[in-house]
């Protein structure tokens, strides 16, 4: 390496730093605080100058690796392996970690706090499989994505609390309902692409919101639903005690009374209903739909001068992706018993995307590793309080600067004339 | 030998612009019938009134089959390609890059497979009868593959091949809706000479064994020349001349078309 470059690199991380700096200082820098009668300025330039270094400092090491055909730094090494992972592997990945998601709840470290962040996990991997599906496949980019997911909770609250149905019945019931409005936003956004479709989908994710907010007398408005039944074990609720005539979980396998049962049963409820879009989706990805879908990604215009329906193509997977969203809404539903729209704003959206996106468009594993690294990370940051979406930020950028096509990008022929050789 | 399109007085216009202008002529079966002339003479335009990507402002455009003959006017859209079987390819190629060959092949074969395959529903079971039709699919994508001699590549990205292979392929991708007629924007197109032969030998084969007439726009004289069994030429959107190829050659109108008039 020259030592130009070395210049060269230092001014430009140089550089980076001052756009930290323009960031982070009024942001971080500058923080209020209410003391007696009103509010004051106790600045932290600590913080931002250790921010602003980090920023110098990893811009720095990018260019060094950039410039560099030689790999010294351990940094790199880091990043060769994180490359390394490739579809073929992402197979014997896949297997060890179902493998470990069956058994983690009864590991000996696993308590509480780590359930209700695997669940969390996996309530994101489904809801990224089923966007999977909309953004990897058909390569309709939707942002609001969230209000499917509201409808299957409001679908799921409503049927429960009215009707009192068992949630095996309101399950399908919400998955339904949320196709139907799949296919509601699928029919006037037909025509659109790219960003002219983006906006529209975004457009639809509010107005779902907005009428929670306000059709006061169905959704109860921003007060939310509460006492949303929870699921029970094939008719056994989890209860301490149960009311008259019926026998509780524990009670009939003769166990102590554990909130954990609750939790752990739970954990493998979505776990299951993951695994069955994950298939689904495995499976209707080799089926002529499947195939109309990512040919439709590639081309539409020859899709059409091929016969291929657009219309049809278009409008199932919408459908098939609300309707998963659905699913993993009404499970969001029932493990917190309460549901407001608060829970559904574009934030939410943005994340399912950023982890189908990031993941590797269309890529199942790839999902799977994108939401362990952006939830998991956001969760271990979380005594940071509100700087934690900081670290989502950063996440987002490391994908981004290793992997700029997601962490899975190859794809694999949905069938093969000669056969699987490499 | 029988008529198989006829276009009758077709007119499109796009605002002030007439691009064809009263426009007839006929194509038969089993005959190559090309449409050639300077740049901005309209012949894509045809193309695209007759695959249905516009909607001629007049005119008519008849396909005939046995004693029937149906308008291609009602179609439009993907139905041109699903109902009236008129297949096209695109003068910039239009593959599924990121797709491997042979699932090029089978989207073309979409609307057999779909109901194959009960709209998905047997599909997902697996059932055997699907499992059939897909391989008898992937049979006729193979057939196709060893004509144009790419099936050691069929699970290769279809983007990942050579220029010249990808033109073939898309011709091809064609073929496999068993279409009766064949429209092709400027197949040779960035060819090199002996890719043109090739060229030239596909479409041959297309045209004596298959039921099939093709519709060719061509900039390259030496396939147009090679292969043509009749050509009309168009400028400003007018048919100036139709015949036969060495007719075509010798035409006054043509060679003032293309080279100008002396004054």
């Amino acid at each position: 390496m020259e030592k130009k470059d070395i210049i060269q690199s230092f001014k430009d991380s140089l550089f980076t730093g001052l756009i930290a700096l323009a960031l982070f200082g009024p942001i971080v820098g500058l923080r209020t605080a209410s003391k007696g009668e009103g509010l004051f300025i106790t600045p932290q330039w600590g913080v931002v100058f250790l921010l602003v270094g980090l920023c110098i400092l990893g811009r720095f090491l990018i260019n060094l690796n950039s410039v560099r055909k030689t790999e010294i730094t351990s940094f790199s090494k880091f990043t060769s392996k994180f490359s390394a992972i490739t579809e073929d592997k992402a197979k014997h990945f896949a297997i060890t970690a179902i493998l470990f998601a069956v058994v983690f709840p009864f590991l000996p470290f696993t308590d509480r706090y780590f359930m209700d962040v695997a669940i969390m996990i996996l309530t994101y991997i489904m809801l990224g499989w089923g966007l999977n599906i909309v953004v990897g496949l058909a390569g309709l980019l939707d942002l609001g994505y969230v209000a499917f997911y509201a409808v299957g909770a409001y679908s799921y609250a409503l049927i429960a609390t009215t009707f009192g149905w068992s949630f095996w019945i309101c399950l399908p019931l919400a998955g339904l309902f949320a196709a139907f409005f799949g296919i509601l936003l699928g029919f006037p956004v037909l025509r659109l692409r790219g960003d002219y479709l983006a906006i529209v989908t975004l457009g639809f994710g509010e107005i779902i919101r907005i009428i929670l907010i306000n059709w006061y007398e169905v959704t109860n408005g921003p007060d939310g639903i509460t006492g949303i039944p929870r699921p029970s074990f094939f008719g056994l609720p989890f209860k301490r005690s149960p009311d008259e005539g019926e026998t509780s979980f524990h009670l009939f396998f003769n166990l102590e009374y554990s909130t954990m049962h609750r939790i752990i049963f739970l954990y493998y409820l979505i776990l299951v209903l993951a695994l069955i879009t994950n298939y689904f989706t495995l499976k209707i990805r080799k089926l002529p739909v499947g195939r109309a879908w990512e040919a439709l990604r590639e081309d539409e215009i020859a899709c059409k001068s091929l016969g291929v329906n657009p219309t049809n193509t278009k409008l199932t997977a919408f459908a098939i992706g609300a309707m998963f969203g659905g699913f993993a809404g009404s499970f969001f539903a029932t493990r917190q018993a309460f549901i407001s729209p608060e829970s559904f704003t574009f934030i939410e959206s943005a994340i399912i995307v950023a982890i189908v996106v990031l993941g590797g468009m269309g890529s199942q594993t790839g999902v799977v590793l994108a939401s362990i690294f952006l939830i998991g990370i956001t969760e271990m940051f979380r005594d940071l309080e509100q700087y934690r979406m900081i670290a989502f930020g950063g996440a987002m950028v490391l994908i981004m600067v290793f992997k700029p096509k997601g962490i899975l990008a190859n794809r694999k022929p949905t069938i093969l004339m000669h056969g699987d050789k490499k | 030998m029988s008529n198989l399109l006829s276009v009758e007085n077709l007119t499109m216009k796009f605002g002030g612009l007439t691009a064809i202008d009263d426009l007839s002529f006929d194509a038969k079966n089993n005959q190559i019938t090309s449409i050639i002339g300077p740049n901005g003479a309209g012949k894509t335009t045809v193309f695209n009134c007759l695959t249905g990507f516009y909607k001629p402002t007049n005119g008519q455009m008849f396909l005939h089959k046995e004693n029937s003959k149906i308008s291609l006017r009602k179609y439009t859209d993907f139905k041109i390609a699903y109902v009236a079987k008129v297949a096209r390819t695109f003068q910039n190629i239009r593959l599924f890059p990121a797709m491997s060959v042979l699932e090029n092949l089978l989207v073309a074969q979409h609307n057999e497979l779909m109901v194959a395959s009960g709209y998905s529903l047997f599909g997902l079971l697996n059932l055997k009868s699907y499992r059939d039709k897909e391989q008898l699919a992937v049979d006729k994508a193979k057939y196709w593959l060893d004509i144009i001699g790419l099936t050691h590549r069929a699970d290769d990205n279809a983007g990942d091949l050579p220029y010249g292979d990808q033109r073939k392929l898309e011709i091809v991708r064609a073929m496999c809706i068993e279409p009766r007629l064949l429209c092709l924007d400027e197949p040779a197109a960035g060819l090199n000479p002996k890719e043109s032969a090739e060229l030239n030998k596909l479409l041959k084969f297309i045209k004596t064994e298959k039921q099939t007439g093709i519709l060719l726009i061509e900039h390259d004289m030496s396939v147009v020349m090679g292969i043509s069994d009749h050509v009309v030429v168009l400028n400003y959107g007018k048919k100036i001349f139709e015949g036969t190829a060495d007719q075509t050659k010798n035409s006054k109108e043509v060679i003032e078309a293309y080279l100008g008039v002396d004054e």
